[in-house]
């Protein structure tokens, strides 16, 4: 072996040690310039604002531009600065057992929808990771393509579909399979069709990265030792599909336990989600403050299982 | 098998003892059956029409070059592949419509197949858990089999941390766990390098002794195939071209292809002007003198036939023998020193390039001969075969 530089010996023994964020620190200029880009988007377009949130959530509402007080006052006459931090917010989003409701109720259909993506998922990346040439090719661009139409027009969408007198509704009285139209449209059932099909891609696409790498003659090896295919498919692909797995799981989870658009435009007045609440709180209610907290816990709420998953696919991976 | 029986036989190799030779008893009952096993991929043939009997005991290796249908025949006795025609049998029983879980096969593939997020122990008793055996026998069955390729004191680690020599032998102990009557290799020592893999080929042959399996390798290394096999299959595009012990394959190839793949070989061409029972005399303007082979051969007046000449049969010297027969002139070109023996090339007076080695059993052997020396090529009349094909 040559010689190696200082630095990149030290971040091999980090890396070693299996000190997983030393990977991204950077040992030489170059890489510290190409990782800077992202770092300073996210700095700017994320970790700022949402400095701004935690501050404003602990403000008060206040009829006012903006529409809430501030946490410093400086009395010029007697050179007195007052940091005036109220918790009122939090106390409150703990007393009214409406916002816990909305969280619970948000985690419980994330949870939800992402079993279901996940379900109807894994088939259809299973099968586009089996297939050849332009077969695969074709069908990855179909998983692909409602990306190149809006998001909201989808949804809209969606309620032609699921209205009363909608095509789903119609298709199913033209069959004789029901006598009047069910109500679809305004149930937690829309609000699950319309977070499966929207994140669907997010579950297929990493599942999809892992099985098409994943080597075929290891189910051969589990059918020579005897495992029926259903076995194999349990005992073989799925542990080693797990990262993928996590990652679906990730990319559908986060984003639907804050999804707005869709229960509002597709739920009922009883899909309760925190999404919605938050948007009520600042838009309605125009609490800018209460707003900031049910934002700010929400980013609690969800960092937790992150960070626990994280580390589980961090330790998969290392083994 | 008594000594004396051992003793008797003129090529008897003590490596490849335990294998009685069934395949010489005409009343043998094969062990694997090929009844006119075609495969058919769309339009192109892998494996065409056919039958080969394969005995209890035997150490069977397929050998041929890439696309000669070696590994298809093998898969398909694993069950992954079905034949598009013929019939196999093993131990008496059809194997048409008998998926790979239900077989009495093992296969240890190519890339090993190690499953990576399984530990050694774990990837052992994997075949045995879905039999499932209790646990404790489990665990017995593969301590004693990771002790016996001598694995044992790594059985917690996970593939990706193992030498790719010790993941052969966890892939071995995983297909033999099981004990099946028969044991499919398919390119065993493929990624060895050269010091590990003799190791192996004396352990293969070791295991085999003590558990009685039937082995049938698939390889295209025709070294490993000699030291591995009992019998060798050659297989060409889709055909067994040659079956036989691996002394009889490279003393008495059956064709111009067999002699070629199996070690290297000098061809002369020539016309039979002396075709008696048992001695034919060929005319050669390759070789510039009359070839003399004391064996018959089957063959029209005239006809153009070849003879086979392997380099280290022949005899190498400055000043020409008694002999007119056999006997060949020309000038070394070049000359390889390979330590234990050295490897001349001779350029004959009708332009043909002959390959000779000679082994160097004296320190000066390699001196003795030069570039641009005028050398006398000369051999035996049981030193070289005739080939009609």
């Amino acid at each position: 072996m040559s010689k190696l530089p200082g630095y990149a010996l030290v971040g091999r023994i980090l890396a070693r040690r299996n000190l997983t964020f030393n990977r991204f620190a950077a040992f030489n200029p170059g890489r510290k310039a190409v990782i800077s880009i992202p770092f300073f988007w996210l700095a700017v377009f994320f970790f700022i604002p949402f400095l701004v949130v935690f501050k404003i959530s602990f403000s008060e509402s206040d009829i006012a531009i903006p529409p809430y007080t501030s946490l410093f006052t400086w009395d010029a006459d007697e050179a007195y600065a007052t940091l005036t931090l109220y918790l009122g917010n939090y106390a409150y989003l703990i007393e009214d057992s409406f916002y816990l409701d909305a969280y619970l109720s948000s985690i419980k259909i994330a949870a939800i929808s992402t079993i279901i993506t996940l379900i109807v998922g894994f088939p259809m990346a299973y099968l586009i990771a089996r297939s050849q040439g332009s077969k695969r090719l074709i069908l990855l661009s179909l998983v692909i393509l409602p990306f190149w139409t809006s998001f909201l027009l989808r949804v809209y969408a969606w309620m032609a579909l699921l209205k009363k007198n909608g095509v789903v509704n119609d298709m199913l009285m033209a069959l004789g399979m029901i006598d009047e139209p069910v109500r679809m449209l305004q149930t937690d059932f829309a609000v699950y069709v319309g977070i499966v099909y929207t994140y669907l891609p997010f579950m297929i696409l990493p599942l999809y990265a892992v099985l098409e790498k994943m080597d075929l003659t290891l189910i051969e090896a589990a059918e020579d030792l005897g495992c029926h295919p259903i076995q194999s498919f349990f005992l073989v692909t799925v542990p080693l599909a797990m990262p993928g797995i996590v990652a679906g799981c990730l990319l559908v989870f986060i984003p639907v336990v804050g999804e707005y658009v869709i229960p509002a435009l597709l739920g009922g007045s009883d899909t309760l989600m925190i999404g919605r609440v938050l948007w009520d709180e600042f838009s309605l209610n125009r609490n800018w403050p209460m707003a900031s907290a049910v934002a700010i816990v929400m980013l609690v709420v969800l960092v937790l299982p992150i960070m626990f998953l994280r580390n589980r696919v961090g330790n998969k991976e290392s083994i | 098998m008594t000594a004396s029986d051992k003793a008797s036989r003129p090529n008897y190799n003590p490596l490849t003892k335990p294998a009685p030779e069934l395949w010489r008893d005409p009343d043998a009952t094969p062990f694997v059956v090929f009844d006119g096993i075609t495969k058919k991929f769309d339009d192109f043939t892998a494996v065409d029409n056919i039958s080969l009997n394969i005995y209890k005991r035997e150490l069977f290796c397929l050998l041929g070059g890439s696309g000669s249908g070696k590994s298809t025949l093998l898969r398909m006795l694993a069950g992954f592949e079905q034949p598009t025609s013929g019939r196999i049998l093993i131990d008496g029983v059809d194997m048409a419509g008998i998926p790979p879980w239900n077989r009495p096969v093992n296969m240890m593939f190519q890339s090993y197949a190690l499953f990576p997020h399984l530990t050694v122990e774990n990837n052992v008793g994997f075949g045995l858990r879905r039999e499932g055996m209790a646990e404790a026998d489990v665990k017995r069955r593969v301590k004693d089999i990771l002790d016996m390729v001598q694995m044992g004191h790594l059985a917690r680690r996970k593939p990706h941390q193992l030498s790719g020599g010790q993941r052969q032998r966890v892939a071995l102990a995983r297909s033999l766990v099981k004990r099946p009557k028969l044991l499919l290799l398919d390119e065993p020592l493929g990624a060895l390098d050269k010091k590990l893999r003799e190791e192996t080929q004396f352990e293969l042959m070791n295991i085999q002794d003590e558990l009685g399996v039937t082995f049938i390798v698939v390889t295209h290394d025709q070294e490993e195939a000699m030291t591995l096999a009992t019998r060798i299959g050659v297989m060409n595009n889709g055909e067994v071209v040659q079956v036989g012990e691996p002394h009889d394959i490279y003393e008495y190839p059956g064709s111009r292809y067999v002699a070629q793949f199996i070690g290297s070989v000098n061809l002369l061409e020539g016309q039979v002007i002396v075709d008696e029972a048992d001695e034919v005399k060929i005319q050669s303007a390759d070789a510039g003198c009359i070839l003399h082979v004391n064996h018959g051969i089957s063959c029209a007046p005239n006809q153009t036939v070849h003879v086979a000449l392997r380099p280290e049969k022949i005899q190498i010297s400055h000043h020409a023998p008694e002999q007119t027969e056999n006997c060949m002139q020309g000038v070394i070109e070049d000359i390889a020193y390979m330590g234990s023996l050295s490897v001349f090339r001779v350029r004959l007076n009708s332009g043909k390039e002959i390959r000779v080695t000679q082994p160097n059993f004296a320190r000066d052997m390699g001196a003795r001969f030069t570039w641009e020396d005028r050398v006398y090529l000369h051999w035996d009349i049981d030193s070289s075969v005739v080939l009609t094909v």
